[in-house]
């Protein structure tokens, strides 16, 4: 097999994180990063309807009621959590005071604009993620690199409507690294076993490669 | 003397009218003022704009409120509910979708006499430019979209313009309570609540303990009395299977 399953490229992004970060997590792939966390640094994990430190979702029986994630899983706090209400929990979003967002993704263009909250004409909803994207930092995208069709995610321009233009700092698929460098779309990494050509011919918008 | 407890939900909820806007706080489960909701289904009220950040989880909640045909329009950032998707995509509830933070936002900034602010959430995207379908027609296809928003350019950044929300009422659910209306709130389940008590011209708390003896110590207040019309306490209301689990523990609150 080539390139990441879902826990490989969970674990791909967490080895980016830094010591003494506040990070939120997105809904889906990028979930699984909190996991892979290397022990010898501490994260924060910012969950947007209001807390910093969340841990692992809580084990049956141990569940708290007034304790949900974004995901609305019962969940569990570490040492250091803090509790606050939305409002100030999107003033530490949209005031720049996270370091990163790791988002899921429709779709991510060749000018770094994302596309991950609707399909018209289906169910709307969007939740924080166009606060995280224009407030944080850091805006890592994880997702397949082809869609359940095989059609590239990886586009020209985004089809869908748009979370955030030109947010995108970082795509993390199963196949690949993006970096978006000045509205470009440089190729940074390959995952095990995985070719430049491959990434060609899976991705419809243009980049350069520097791997 | 100054006493804002009340004996019961329906009591606390009578000054409601169909037709008002209704601020209700909570996220997925927690927080959510499920005694308060019930009690507008007991006066049977409708035509309820209904502002909140889901069309609730489960059964019961805004769920129930949707399912039972009261809500006019939804002012929420994630639906998020099946009930509530078959009736919009149906043409029978209207939906405003504004980003999470902004509609936090907007709550506060009403309750703090802001009429309106910029935020760069949304910029650059349909939110902001108009065109998400608000309502569909019988036919299935949108009948009316949402409005473009006035935008501004400070130091080089596009904002977009956002109104303060007031709604009619607000029902909120916090962890304590006191004659005052000072309100303490627990963990994830603070949310929202705090933010509705402000905007609303009437604002009603169901909390897990008060009684007529017992203030908060003031340091430990998160919403001052104030903001806060009405308090009740009310049993929490917790999912069924997590109910069953927790059977043997006193000390939780939904």
């Amino acid at each position: 097999m080539t390139g990441y399953d879902a826990d490989g490229l969970a674990a791909r992004v967490a080895a980016d994180l830094e010591d003494g970060w506040y990070v939120n997590l997105g809904l889906g792939l990028p979930t699984g990063v909190a996991a892979h966390v290397r022990p010898e640094i501490e994260v924060m994990f910012h969950s947007e309807n209001g807390l910093m430190g969340i841990g692992a979702i809580a084990e049956p029986g141990q569940e708290d009621p007034d304790l949900v994630d974004a995901g609305k899983h019962y969940t569990t706090l570490r040492t250091g959590a803090a509790a606050f209400d939305s409002s100030l929990s999107f003033a530490l979003v949209r005031g720049g005071h996270l370091d990163a967002a790791i988002l899921g993704g429709l779709q991510v263009s060749a000018t770094g604009d994302l596309a991950n909250w609707y399909v018209p004409g289906g169910q709307p909803g969007v939740g924080g993620a166009m606060d995280l994207v224009a407030g944080t930092p850091r805006i890592w995208v994880v997702m397949w690199h082809t869609d359940r069709a095989g059609r590239p995610k990886v586009v020209p321009t985004c089809d869908y409507p748009l979370t955030g233009r030109g947010v995108v700092n970082r795509v993390y698929t199963n196949l690949c690294i993006f970096d978006v460098v000045d509205r470009t779309l440089v190729l940074r990494e390959l995952a095990p076993g995985v070719t430049v050509d491959e990434v060609r011919a899976k991705t419809s918008a243009p980049f350069t490669t520097a791997v | 003397m100054i006493n804002k407890l009340v004996p019961d939900a329906v009591t606390a909820t009578a000054a409601i009218r169909s037709g008002d806007s209704v601020a209700i706080g909570g996220f997925g489960r927690a927080g959510i003022p499920f005694n308060l909701i019930d009690a507008l289904c007991e006066h049977d009220l409708t035509d309820l704009h209904i502002i909140s950040n889901n069309a609730g989880k489960d059964d019961d909640g805004i769920a129930r409120l949707v399912r039972e045909g009261r809500v006019r329009k939804l002012t929420c950032s994630f639906p998020g509910h099946p009930e509530f998707f078959r009736r919009y995509l149906g043409g029978q509830i209207e939906l405003e979708l504004v980003p999470q933070g902004t509609l936090a936002e907007r709550l506060r900034a009403g309750g703090a006499g802001i009429p309106a602010f910029y935020t760069p959430t949304a910029a650059g995207t349909i939110l902001a430019e108009g065109g998400l379908p608000s309502r569909y027609g019988p036919d299935g296809k949108p009948a009316a979209v949402q409005p473009p928003k006035e935008t501004r350019v400070i130091d080089g950044v596009e904002y977009v313009l956002e109104y303060a929300l007031r709604p009619d009422a607000a029902l909120i659910r916090a962890y304590r309570g006191d004659r005052y209306g000072n309100l303490r709130f627990r963990l994830s389940a603070r949310n929202f609540n705090p933010l509705a008590a402000m905007a609303a011209r009437v604002a009603i708390a169901e909390v897990a303990y008060a009684n007529e003896h017992d203030v908060l110590d003031p340091d430990d207040i998160h919403l001052p009395g104030p903001f806060v019309t009405h308090v009740v306490r009310c049993e929490p209301r917790l999912d069924r299977t997590l109910a069953a689990r927790l059977a043997d523990r006193q000390e939780v609150d939904a």
